[in-house]
């Protein structure tokens, strides 16, 4: 016998972007069973992945943790935290897991700390691929060992068992590695035996906070889900859930905005109805969710190069009523430069890509007025080598080269490019491309997670 | 006979972005259900147009009209695997202009 209702909250889309504190209190009085909230995403590109690194900084993380976890102890309810540290690898869980420690001390907080590690070695990984166990995703690029070798980290995304795992050791403080977003939300109400149709869809509609009400700022929302269906409300009492705001949310970061897969099956949202049932608050039924094979999509990046980058900006008429071939021709030089140099050529190990500003940089070949000129155009340079030292080393030259380049109409020595700054080089360090578009088929929903206890405070 | 208005005009909110890191997503949201009903109507922003415009065969698309969010929504495989030697538009976030000037009758 299941309890006829359960209720959470999303303090915000993601973990670090902040909240209004009237809205978790609002929240906390709400008596919520369970918090949880997303901490990371592949949205901002492979970097944080291939790097480790993550986007959102100590001090902002640390500001929002510090909230959720003196709301979640007043509350005595799970606060789960997923994909740490943007990518979810190791390392970011460790991080967050010092950061938590740090808090429960500071603050005389106790309680029941666990961990989920998401990473996957590259070598098992290139065994699984070896014997079958690794799938493409529509559209996903031809991969063989070596790509997966070559990951400097590969993370699956795991559903909701790893989190009911660690809720059933009664853990108060959950810190996942890379995690599907909605697993966070739907753990404790699948756990609780409530029906899977409407938790998923219920988890999808909050774990971006208050991205699905009429509000576009990070804060909150409270969601109650019953056996028919749920309901979601924003914390902010200036903001509202409306049957077209929660029916928008599903086409946000979406290909497909009714069928939305997750490890253990696909949810279905196409016959889901949508009523106010109060100028703020909107109920959901009729989405259902259909289990399918059990996959655990991989994510995986690896190193494409070293970049160093100039920026500069060309006023001059006659310049720009040539530039292609004013561009073209020092090309050719740069060319010769770096052969000379390197005894090296342009291609696949030393790249340099010249970008105009102002003119089809943007869509590139799908620019639909290629033709159209501006009174100024941005120029950007990106030079990509296999070292840093390379890099910088033909962005020196290029940049030199180019800003005195000549033009036929001018006799003598020209400046043609409006640098900003002095050295006009920076070097932008390491870059990552996304390799893996892949799922996983695993033993169990568990057997590729690896999972941690202790006690804080 | 009714004068025609751009795309740009009629929707609430155009939007292009990624749907994870090898698709884009375009969004084009109204404002009430005479303006939705008037675009789908005039099948102008058909499968065949964004297939010209954006360069991508037809069978790669998904073109999908959501009376509920009053909003038509199409995606296809990005071009360039996000962040990729290249990259011009890390989100995928600048990629709807040329839907703003479609004309609907």
């Amino acid at each position: 016998m299941t309890d006829p209702r359960i209720s959470l909250i999303s303090p915000t889309g993601a973990l670090g972007m902040g909240f209004l504190d009237e809205s978790l209190e609002r929240g906390i009085a709400l008596k919520p069973d369970v918090i949880a909230c997303d901490a990371g995403s592949t949205d901002s590109g492979p970097f944080y992945l291939g790097s480790g690194t993550p986007k959102m900084s100590r001090r902002a993380i640390l500001q929002d943790l510090r909230r959720l976890l003196l709301a979640r102890d007043r509350l005595k309810v799970p606060l789960i935290i997923g994909s740490c540290g943007t990518s979810g690898v190791d390392s970011a869980v460790d991080w967050m897991r010092k950061m938590t420690l740090e808090i429960a001390k500071e603050e005389g907080l106790k309680f029941k700390l666990g961990r989920i590690y998401a990473e996957q070695n590259p070598d098992l990984i290139a065994d699984a691929f070896k014997s079958g166990k690794i799938d493409p995703l529509p559209g996903a690029p031809e991969i063989n060992e070596q790509t997966i070798l070559n990951c400097s980290h590969i993370v699956a995304m795991m559903g909701h068992e790893p989190i009911v795992h660690l809720l059933e050791k009664q853990c108060d403080v959950i810190l996942c590695g890379r995690a599907s977003d909605t697993a966070l939300f739907s753990a404790l109400p699948l756990m609780r035996g409530f029906r899977p149709g409407p938790v998923w869809h219920c988890a999808k509609t909050i774990e971006c906070g208050a991205i699905c009400s009429s509000i576009t700022r990070a804060d909150g929302v409270f969601a109650e889900i019953d056996d028919n269906g749920f309901s979601v409300e924003p914390l902010a009492l200036d903001a509202s859930c409306t049957p077209l705001s929660l029916a928008s949310h599903t086409l946000y970061e979406n290909a497909d905005p009714f069928l939305i897969r997750e490890p253990s099956g696909t949810l279905d949202t196409q016959n889901a109805n949508y009523h106010a049932l109060s100028e703020r608050k909107t109920r959901v039924e009729g989405s259902v969710f259909r289990p399918e094979r059990y996959t655990l999509k991989l994510e995986g990046a690896a190193l494409s190069g070293f970049q160093t980058v100039a920026i500069g900006g060309v006023r001059d008429p006659y310049i720009l009523a040539r530039i292609d071939s004013w561009l073209a021709e020092m090309k050719v030089f740069f060319e010769e430069r770096l052969q000379e140099l390197t005894g090296k050529t342009f291609g696949q190990e030393v790249r340099l890509d010249i970008s105009q500003y102002g003119r089809n940089a943007v869509m590139g070949d799908l620019e639909p007025l290629p033709q159209e000129m501006p009174h100024e155009i941005g120029l950007l340079f990106t030079i990509t080598a296999p070292d840093q030292t390379l890099a910088n080393d033909v962005a020196r030259f290029v940049t030199h080269a180019a800003s005195h380049w000549p033009i036929p109409e001018w006799k003598g020595f020209i400046s043609g490019i409006a640098f900003p700054f002095s050295p006009p080089e920076i070097d932008r360090g390491p870059s990552y491309r996304f390799t893996l578009n892949h799922v996983l088929i695993p033993e169990t929903p568990l057997s590729a997670f690896r999972f941690a206890e202790e006690q804080a405070g | 006979m009714r004068n025609s208005v751009s795309l740009g005009k009629l929707a609430q909110l155009i939007r292009s972005k990624n749907a994870g890191p090898f698709w884009i997503t375009f969004d084009i949201v109204f404002e009430n259900d005479v303006d939705f009903e008037r675009v789908v109507s005039a099948k102008v922003l058909t499968k065949e147009w964004i297939s010209g415009t954006y360069k991508i065969p037809q069978d790669s698309l998904i073109f999908v009209e959501i009376p509920a969010a009053r909003a038509i929504k199409f995606s296809f495989p990005r071009p360039r695997i996000q962040g990729d030697l290249g990259e011009t538009d890390m989100y995928s976030g600048q990629q709807y202009a040329p839907l703003l000037e479609l004309q609907i009758s």
